[in-house]
């Protein structure tokens, strides 16, 4: 029995840490997100070394094959560093749609790619959780037609992977007749978000399954996102206890008062058991489907509400340095912001937990 | 990720279920941690011992089952029992606190003497440890200890001594060296309740019920040999089974358990035609605290893989006494809620639920928050040891303290 990461996932975490604290460092991490922001292509090209790209790709289309908690290692990495990099949609979320519902054409024509870090294509499935301001894709007669937002790692997609209102997923070229796109701006600089307009754009719909691969998606994206939360609650926790071990005040640092310890604690205490949750969640999406949903929905629930706590806490700790853009401890508490609200905030994802238990009333 | 125990271990699951199917029956039915077992408890506890479903590891000799410590079985035996609903062995203070710190620092005759009776039943110990003007600063009690012919001669008072009136003996720190430092003056001695100049006094809670005491020793005497570890040495004598307290209070399937009675309750409840599940507040917070239950669940699985390595376990483990109290008390007070007005029942009122369990844990559980190192304890533990955070900077000497505390007291509220 073993309970936690294995060699080999500790050797990847490991050097992706190393990876990104050499080429994306904070200053970095600024410069993509200041002004008009920017995916650090620098950091991809670093993470492609590392075979990143085609980790979640099957081996016999040039992956890695690897599992969602490997993925998982890698998203808690780069939420510590708050990475600006659309590892999630294409690398995560695409891969394992194309190599769960895609055709051998499909297959064939992406997979490889996806593995060699090419294209980069941009998952809009947030309507499968909820709709907002009416947004609704419909398929008809081998067009597309309708409205998708929050369509995830936006920026310079090559394709756009879109669920319909009945869970089935279609590719849209970036170039489609018919296809608009409009970039939204949200709090988090180091992610990008859109929204797609659909006009009887004919997509290309990977295999119709009932909205299971739809579904499978939201788990994934679930997790991925719950893990980045974790890593970077991880890096304010630790933000907040160097600077209260520095900070000098009353002629001693403030994290020799009671108060300021104890909001330390109190963190470390609520986030140290999320760990567990996501690496099992993680795990059953591989291992025990059938608890992954429930999994998830509990890893990306708790990991909402325990980080929105660390960072509004971290910040306080910092005192008034941590309120101003100097520090940068902003990009991880609006990283963290991001992770809560996408793919379901911790009530809309309570609510689905519930329903998966039969808590609800049978209509 | 490998959360299979292997084929020895799921043998060894398939042997504890069919003990329990075959034997169940004779377990005693609810177990009142706060009396002496009963005859049916004492058998119970026998059989158990006789199948190593308790007292596993602790040698034969000395009354256990002898078993190799294995700490997958001994997760597999509280898991069967917990999903069973059947009481595993007794989980008295004596057992769970005293045999562990004589098997580690008794003498060979004191581990003869009390283990065996202590592990069957037929010997019943209470704490004496905390004193009114000694609680989370437990070094500094002050029930002392004069040597006069050949035995100690105890004066003082303590607090808390849950079982005291049902015990027959008594674990206690008294100050024996009062020259030394406070630490260092500390002694841990064991005697029996029936010693003269014991008096007990129920202690009654929140909760309506005396589950602990005020214990008072006036002139009790009590032989030299009677003392575990080197004079002076009681403090840390003491620690050794204040880890064992701590390891007790954080048990997974319990939370677990709990929150599926919850969740039977909310289906139950009903509110005019709709169950309290029906509600989407009571629903979401239920969610949210299921999520919390399998955080710790999980946590529980990494800090037991992790001690499978030999490793001590972290801040996995640190947190656990702080996070599993505060989850309790959460789930209790959700049923509370669930209930509406029905949750104030109490005192065996017409309609009360469940005996009045709910509002009882609710009370008891914010006593357990307290006890056993407070959750503000905890957290200079979680700060200091886990995080490497500066202590709290000592204070001068008594004499020049009152002074300059006043001082700082005022310099921080004008600041």
């Amino acid at each position: 029995m073993h309970f936690g990461l294995s060699e080999d996932q500790r050797m990847l975490r490991d050097s992706v840490a190393r990876s990104l604290s050499d080429n994306c460092p904070l200053d970095h991490v600024r410069e993509c997100a200041e002004g008009e922001p920017v995916f650090s292509d620098k950091t991809m090209s670093a993470l492609g070394e590392l075979g990143l790209p085609g980790m979640m790709v099957p081996e016999e289309h040039g992956g890695l094959g690897m599992s969602l908690l490997d993925a998982a290692v890698v998203a808690e990495q780069l939420g510590y560093a708050a990475a600006p990099v659309p590892f999630l949609a294409t690398n995560v979320l695409a891969a394992l749609a194309l190599t769960h519902a895609g055709s051998r054409e499909q297959q064939a024509d992406w997979l490889p790619r996806i593995a060699r870090g090419e294209p980069r294509i941009s998952v809009a499935i947030a309507e499968t959780v909820e709709a907002r301001d009416g947004a609704v894709v419909a398929a008809h007669g081998g067009g597309l037609s309708g409205t998708s937002l929050f369509a995830l790692d936006f920026r310079g997609a090559d394709a756009f992977l879109v669920a319909d209102g009945a869970g089935r997923l279609h590719l849209v070229p970036t170039d489609a007749a018919g296809l608009e796109t409009v970039a939204l701006t949200t709090i988090d600089r180091t992610r990008s978000v859109g929204e797609v307009h659909l006009q009887g754009v004919a997509a290309e719909p990977l295999m119709a399954d009932g909205g299971v691969a739809a579904a499978r998606l939201r788990c994934a994206g679930r997790i991925i996102l719950a893990a980045d939360s974790l890593g970077a609650g991880e890096a304010m926790i630790e933000k907040a206890i160097d600077y209260a071990g520095q900070r000098e005040q009353f002629g001693r640092v403030i994290g020799s008062f009671q108060a300021v310890k104890h909001m330390c604690a109190e963190m470390a205490a609520r986030h140290e058991p999320c760990r567990a949750l996501v690496w099992y969640a993680a795990h059953a999406f591989d291992a025990a489907p059938d608890e992954a949903r429930l999994a998830a929905c509990h890893a990306k629930s708790h990991t909402g509400e325990v980080h929105r706590f660390v960072a509004r806490t971290s910040t306080e700790v910092h005192g008034g340095m941590g309120f101003t853009d100097l520090l940068g401890l902003h990009y991880w508490f609006k990283r963290i912001g991001f992770d809560r609200q996408v793919l379901g905030g911790p009530e809309a994802v309570r609510a689905e937990a519930a329903t998966l238990q039969g808590w609800t009333r049978a209509a | 990720m490998d959360l299979e125990y292997g084929a020895e271990y799921d043998a060894f699951r398939e042997e504890v279920r069919q003990f329990l199917e075959a034997h169940g029956h004779r377990a005693p039915a609810g177990q009142d941690r706060a009396a002496r077992p009963s005859a049916d408890a004492v058998k119970w506890q026998a059989l158990l011992i006789e199948h190593g479903y308790t007292a596993r590891t602790i040698p034969s000799e000395y009354g256990g089952y002898g078993a190799e410590p294995d700490i997958l079985k001994s997760r597999i035996i509280a898991e069967e029992f917990s999903r069973a609903g059947i009481p595993g062995g007794l989980a008295n203070q004596g057992i769970s606190m005293l045999v562990p710190t004589l098997l580690e620092l008794g003498t060979e005759e004191q581990k003869r003497r009390w283990i065996e009776p202590t592990l069957k039943g037929e010997i019943v110990w209470c704490q004496g440890y905390s004193e009114p003007g000694a609680g989370s600063d437990l070094a500094a009690l002050k029930t002392s200890a004069r040597v006069e012919g050949g035995e100690f001669v105890i004066n003082g008072q303590k607090i808390w001594t849950s079982t005291a009136k049902q015990a027959d003996m008594i674990f206690c720190l008294v100050r024996t060296e009062h020259e030394a430092p406070k630490h260092g003056g500390i002694s841990y001695l064991i005697f029996s309740m029936d010693t003269p100049g014991i008096e007990v006094r129920p202690l009654k809670t929140m909760t309506g019920h005396a589950e602990f005491n005020e214990t008072f020793f006036t002139e009790v005497r009590v032989p030299v040999d009677q003392i575990v570890g080197e004079r002076g040495q009681g403090w840390f004598v003491a620690n050794a089974t204040l880890g064992h307290e701590r390891s007790m209070l954080g048990d997974p399937d319990a939370l677990e358990n709990r929150l599926q009675a919850l969740v039977n309750l909310m289906r139950e409840e009903r509110v005019g035609k709709d169950r309290a599940i029906d509600s989407p507040v009571l629903r979401d917070r239920l969610a949210a605290l299921q999520a919390e239950v399998a955080a710790m669940k999980y946590n529980g699985m990494r800090i037991l893989s992790n001690s499978l390595r030999g490793d001590p376990g972290g801040m996995a483990k640190l947190i656990v006494k702080l996070q599993s109290c505060e989850l309790a008390h959460q789930i209790s007070a959700l049923a509370i809620d669930a209930m509406g007005e029905i949750g104030i029942l109490y005192h065996g009122s017409p309609r009360e639920r469940a005996r009045g369990a709910w509002q009882r844990n609710y009370m008891f559980q914010l006593g357990l928050i307290i006890g056993g190192g407070t959750a503000q304890i905890q957290r200079n533990i979680i700060a200091e040891r886990g995080l490497g955070m500066p202590r709290e900077p000592r204070l001068p000497k008594p004499a020049a303290v009152e002074r300059s505390a006043v001082a700082d007291g005022r310099k921080q509220e004008t600041a």
